[in-house]
């Protein structure tokens, strides 16, 4: 049973496929068509809604793409559908902005960039114009050019007032409270399980595993789900992990920063960035916000698919992660978690528990590129990540390098970044380094680049990292904005 | 940062008439999401939805087909192959070679093979997965190369001749030559194909479709049902997007639900999912474009010799225009002085490509662009000065090869205010100096011009038909051939339409396309479609307007001079009364108050046998300014700047069209920089998905991009002096890919040219400074 608002209106589920996204409910059940489908994989935007949940901070409202998201992971939450921001005959801010601004061409695109408008309206962003590309860098507009989007969205965040939504909060809280009840795993017996578990415990989700050993985990699905849009698979077994408390915290103690396997990459952020400020080109270069706003590191890890962004940077990290079956724990490097391509060491009973990242070391530097044909919302062409630790006479103590996108499972090189321990790192031979590294390197061609500008871009990184840690004046970035500035 | 220019109208503003920037028809509607598409269209009881399953070989011959367990498939209702199809098999739109579904011989890697209907969308896409079949592969060609390597084309190879070129070549002081591949388009309309068909109890079928073309899909499935085309209505409100893309490949969906609606007696919707309509349906061609040019010392074009060769798939489709449309353009701006151009047009085992914003121009433009900036290195100049220096001009050098007078040249003065208004010169020192000192990190810049003729190549679809009731509350119902994919074509119209009988545009409603309401329309392309259609809404509208007064003059016994139409209101002599009066008035007294209209471009003709005519009414011009930022450790760029100066006669609509040139401009820089189309080695295109296929996002937006109209009215009689606008902006970016080079070149003091083809991915950036790189070694 699955209870949420479907705008204003309570609506309660029951008997529906499990994998019946929130796109296909809002089109075909709900006959609410002004949510489009552009591309049923995430990629476009088309399909975004906003949704609104209780948070210990009040309502807290977020975009994603309704295309691949559960319509059961809804439970207990608000979705809001462009249909609903027009109230009393008046549009809402964000689209009279956008009409003003002569912001929608064919129109096809235009919900999704209204839903995420709204999104940015209700969050605490300051105005920045990279705070209007990062809220719309999951919706493309094939008509506009974007640039009146951007002014539209520019000058919503000027004058941000409430709306009729900031009025109608504490009756919209009032009714979320009043469907949270928890969901308890069906109890089953038969071989053939279908269902969707949503645990709130890591005790339920114990016993969910073990009710339904066949289901799938589904965390943020926007990996998952694309089996479903894209392969016309059948996902009639589900365990979201979305809703498991212990799998949704982040900790920080003088040991690291432990991170839920389900804590999404937008709640991972802050804790993030607070330790580690170099990886936010790296961020916010990784899926889109809509994207983000599901995505987990537990997912990623999970997928182990080879061009996933999270691996290279935990490796070069020296993250670990604990894997747990609700009653015994291991915890293993990340390095050592993925074996082969999209296979993991992970039993039938365990799921990903939680991400330990170490503290930040004083004086330690970190890189983590990230190469794409489109800077923004692209899968890798390579992704390298390059920890280092110096003493105090410049000798290499620690380097630690993470590769995705140059072979079967994200690559570590150990013998090559071992012979780097004990050098004078201002005056490496990095021509000879960067040569060793293309040697060890075996990548394929592929949709996204050949396998020859994989090897010469990943030694290019090389040279380009060891550029901006001896020779911080020298300009190495075509982009001056987000991440380090090194205009 | 965005200048619109002051409309010289400032009466028209404030009533939505001519020239003002009122917003688009359906703005509200669709970020409201009230904007109806063909797919939220409220569905007919018992609806079925339809599938289509594609050939997984390239070429071959289809021995098998096995589709019993399709048709007992849980929901399916009906199953259709080539067999089931009562009328034509063939759904060529200019020439035959387009079966609706496979006919034995498989075409292309993505071949639609038969389709299925079901109860729902997953059932039908559900049951394809369950057909067997044996494709005997054939050889498949898949590239350029070995389609002339085969002498395998759609069409004649087509050459254009203006005095001799081999002969000017011989006797040019210095020549050049070179060869560029310019990667396809996929067109990424955000709504994909859909089409929902409902039989009528005549045999005859109701389409709502998304299509640039509805009197084409009209026809067709007509055709392949065996029917009149009079029983076969097709209605288009919107596209979510069109861009050639649904010209003439929309119609075989329709044909599909037709055939499958026909069989059931059911209404049929069928709507492609993003990987099969990335798959399935036509591109924008990719060529591989060569030439040879000489020159004499100061870099003027004395000859030149320039060959382009479309890949156009495995049919005709409209590969002739298209290819014809590219040897059109390849003088872009420039007098060429003796020029043969030739152009091929390969026929290979890939899905047909087809129309695409620009339709051919745009590859021709890149050939002599490319040969451009090799004159200038080869000779040390700047390329702005090359470029200047060739530009159309006086009697002697205003001569295209294809024997078309050039009458109406602004690019001169038009670059000259680019010129000045993005400070080139300046600029150009500021980035010689920023290389200089920057080693890894280079600038780049540079100024293109663009000259796009105006008019259908084939003479025939330039006429338009248009139809007008004035109801008697004095509300103005408008519908005309064109059709609204976003491009503002329906406001315009409808402002043309209110400053004719001078109404506050709200009066006047604008309708979904249909057939029944103007027949035998031409397709909303070739940046025509307010040139057309909106002059035979003029013309609908004077006609009525005419009636009015002449009813006026008799009935108020006054002048024809004494009456005038003024915002909603109508002075007559003395009387002053409402338009909405006068209406009335003139129905009590019998007077019609409806009207067609129609319109043909003059001054039109081509003889595609000599090469000779004037092909186009006039050309628009524009021209773009654009700096960018390269890393020469990555290849990875950054658009830093754009200025654009664009022609679009009087406008009609600033917002629409400043919205045509960044769209374009961006739809264009897309083309020639992330958007790559691959395919493996078996035909099969591997950047199916928006995973994999990167059209521009929002953080691609140059952070300043200026955009300013070339504010003089067409020299040619328009609509209201304006210019059409749809097209010629694609090719503005074109300064994009210069500046790229030109970032490249500075690498090696600008002396070489760098080989830079297209789209200029990160990959094609890096590996062309690497090949520069070696180039400079190896000459010292």
């Amino acid at each position: 049973m699955t209870d949420f608002l479907l705008n204003r209106q309570p609506v309660t589920l029951a008997k529906t496929d499990p994998d019946l996204t929130v796109l296909d409910y809002l089109r075909e059940q709900a006959h609410l068509t002004g949510t489009k489908e552009g591309c049923a994989s995430g990629d476009c935007g088309a399909c975004t809604v906003v949704v609104g949940e209780l948070t210990d901070q009040g309502m807290r409202y977020r975009s994603l793409n309704s295309c691949i998201t559960f319509v059961h992971s809804l439970h207990g939450k608000q979705l809001l559908t462009v249909e609903h921001l027009e109230q009393a005959g008046a549009l809402h801010p964000v689209q009279q902005a956008l009409v003003e601004h002569h912001g929608s061409q064919c129109g096809f695109c235009t919900p999704g960039f209204v839903m995420s408008l709204f999104a940015l309206y209700h969050s605490d962003v300051a105005p920045s114009r990279e705070a209007v590309l990062t809220a719309l860098s999951g919706n493309l507009c094939r008509c506009t050019g974007y640039r009146p989007i951007i002014d539209a969205g520019m000058a919503l965040l000027e004058q941000r007032h409430g709306d009729a939504f900031s009025a109608q909060i504490a009756d919209i809280e009032a009714e979320l409270r009043s469907l949270e009840t928890p969901v308890l795993p069906e109890e089953t017996k038969t071989d053939h399980v279908v269902g969707f578990w949503q645990p709130r415990t890591r005790q339920d989700l114990a016993k969910a595993r073990a009710q339904a050993p066949g289901a799938r985990y589904s965390a943020g699905s926007t990996d998952l789900a694309l089996e479903k849009t894209q392969r016309l698979a059948n996902l009639n077994a589900l365990i979201d992990l979305s809703q498991v408390a212990e799998l949704n915290h982040i900790s920080v103690d003088d040991k690291g920063l432990h991170i839920g396997a389900a804590v999404s990459y937008t709640d991972l952020e802050p804790a993030l960035l607070t330790d580690y400020p170099e990886a936010r080109e790296w961020l916010e270069r990784l899926g889109s916000r809509p994207i983000r706003n599901r995505g987990t590191l537990g997912g990623n890890l999970g997928n182990a698919s080879p061009i996933g962004d999270t691996p290279p940077l935990l490796i070069a990290l020296g993250a670990t992660a604990t894997l747990s079956n609700g009653q015994t724990e291991r915890t293993l490097p990340v390095s050592e978690l993925i074996t082969g391509y999209r296979q993991t060491v992970l039993a039938d009973d365990e799921w990903i528990d939680t991400i330990h990242l170490p503290r930040r070391q004083p004086g330690s530097q970190l890189r983590a590129y990230k190469i794409s044909k489109r800077f923004e919302d692209d899968i890798s062409t390579v992704c390298v990540v390059f920890y280092l630790e110096t003493d105090s006479k410049d000798t290499v103590t620690c380097l630690r390098a993470g590769f995705g996108g140059l072979a079967a499972t994200p690559l570590v090189l150990a013998d090559w970044q071992d012979q780097l321990i004990g050098q004078h790192w201002p005056t490496v031979a990095v021509d000879t380094i960067s040569r060793t590294l293309a040697d060890a390197l075996a990548p394929i061609d592929d949709v996204r680049a050949s396998a020859r500008y994989r090897v010469q871009v990943t030694a290019n990184l090389f040279r380009r990292f060891h550029l901006e840690t001896t020779q911080p004046d020298t300009r190495t970035r075509v982009h001056t904005h987000g991440g380090l500035d090194h205009a | 940062m965005r200048k619109l220019t002051e409309s010289r109208l400032p009466e028209a503003v404030s009533q939505g008439h001519r020239g003002a920037a009122v917003a688009h028809e359906s703005a509200a509607r669709q970020v409201s999401g009230q904007a109806r598409y063909v797919d939220d269209l409220p569905e007919p009881a018992n609806l079925l939805h339809a599938a289509v399953a594609l050939s997984d070989v390239a070429a071959g011959t289809l021995d098998s087909l096995d589709i019993t367990q399709v048709a007992t498939a849980p929901g399916v209702v009906a199953t259709l192959t080539l067999a089931d199809v009562p009328g034509h098999t063939d759904i060529g739109a200019v020439y035959p070679g387009d079966p609706v579904l496979a006919d034995g011989q498989i075409l292309f890697h993505g071949q639609p093979l038969f389709a299925v209907a079901a109860d729902t969308v997953e059932q039908a896409r559900q049951a394809t997965l369950q057909a067997e079949w044996n494709i005997t592969p054939g050889d498949a060609i898949l590239t350029v190369d070995q389609a002339r390597a085969a002498e395998t084309y759609v069409g004649d190879t087509v050459q254009f001749r203006r005095g001799d070129a081999l002969a000017g070549l011989a006797s040019s002081t210095h020549t050049t030559s070179g060869e560029i591949h310019i990667g396809g388009q996929e067109h990424f309309y955000l709504e994909g194909q859909v089409s929902l068909v409902i039989p009528e109890e005549d045999g005859g079928m109701l389409v709502y479709t998304s299509s640039q073309h509805p009197s084409e899909v009209q026809k067709l499935v007509a055709e392949v049902l065996g029917i009149p085309f009079s029983r076969v209505t097709v209605d288009v409100r919107r596209m979510g997007g069109g861009f050639g893309g649904k010209e003439t490949q929309a119609a075989q969906w329709a044909c599909i639900a037709a055939l499958l609606a026909r069989k059931t007696g059911r209404a049929v919707k069928l709507r492609l999912p993003r990987s099969q309509d990335m798959t399935t349906t036509g591109k924008r061609h990719p060529f591989v474009n060569r030439w040879t040019l000489g020159y004499d010392d100061s870099g003027l074009i004395q000859a030149a010799d320039i060959e382009v060769n479309g890949l156009c798939g495995f049919s005709p489709d409209l590969s002739n225009a298209i290819v014809d449309r590219a040897m059109f353009h390849a003088d872009n701006g420039y007098f060429l002085n003796d020029a043969h151009i030739t152009g091929y047009r390969c026929r290979t085992n890939t899905a047909s490509n087809t129309a695409f914003r620009g339709f051919g121009g745009p590859q021709g433009m890149m050939t002599i662009e490319a040969a451009m900036d090799g004159i200038a290195r080869n000779l040390g100049e700047d390329p702005l000065t090359i470029r200047k220096r060739n530009l159309y001009g006086d009697e002697g050098r205003n001569v295209t090869p294809y024997h078309m007078t050039v009458t109406d040249n602004i690019l001169p003065e038009l670059i000259d205010r680019l010129e000045h208004s993005a400070d080139y010169w300046a600029r150009r020192e500021a980035i010689r100096d920023f290389n200089a000192r920057s080693p890894i990190i280079k600038k780049g810049l540079a100024l293109t011009p663009v000259k796009f003729g105006i008019s259908f190549t084939a003479k025939h679809l330039n006429q338009a038909g248009a139809l007008i009731h004035l109801y008697t509350d004095g509300s103005i119902y408008l519908n005309h051939g064109g059709t609204e994919m976003g491009q503002g074509l329906f406001t315009k119209v409808a402002q043309i339409v209110a400053t004719e009988f001078s109404v506050p545009l709200a009066t006047v409603q604008s309708s979904a396309t249909r057939t029944d309401k103007v027949p035998n329309t031409s397709p909303t392309a070739a940046s025509s479609g307010t040139d057309l259609n909106g002059a035979a809404a003029q013309n609908a509208a004077r006609t009525i307007k005419q009636r009015l007064i002449e009813f006026a003059t008799d009935h108020y016994k006054v002048r024809p001079d004494q009456i005038e139409f003024d915002n909603g209101q109508v002075q007559i002599g003395e009387h002053r009364l409402t338009f909405a009066d006068l209406v009335q008035t003139a129905y009590m007294n019998r007077i019609s108050l409806s009207a067609t209209g129609y319109y043909r471009t003059p001054k039109l003709h081509w003889d595609a046998a000599t090469g000779k005519g004037r092909p186009f009414l006039y050309f628009a011009y524009g021209a773009s300014c654009s700096e960018v930022t390269i890393d020469t450790l990555t290849g990875e760029y950054a658009v830093d700047r754009v200025d654009i100066l664009h022609d679009v006669g009087d406008s009609l609509n600033p917002a629409i069209d400043i919205g045509q040139i960044e769209g374009g401009f961006i739809q264009g820089m897309g083309w020639l920089t992330t958007e790559e189309l691959k395919w493996n080695d078996e035909g099969r295109l591997l950047s199916n998905s928006p995973a994999t296929y990167k059209i521009p996002s929002i953080g691609d937006t140059p952070p300043i991009f200026n955009v300013d109209l070339f504010d003089q009215p067409n020299r040619e009689d328009t609509v209201f002096k304006s210019k059409a606008v749809g097209e010629p902006p694609l090719m503005l970016p074109i300064s994009v890919w210069c500046a790229l080079r030109d970032a490249i070149a500075s690498t090696a003091d600008y002396r070489i040219n760098p080989a830079l083809n297209t789209p200029a991915t990160p990959e094609q950036v890096l590996f062309a400074l690497e090949q520069l790189a070696d180039q400079v070694r190896e000459a010292s």
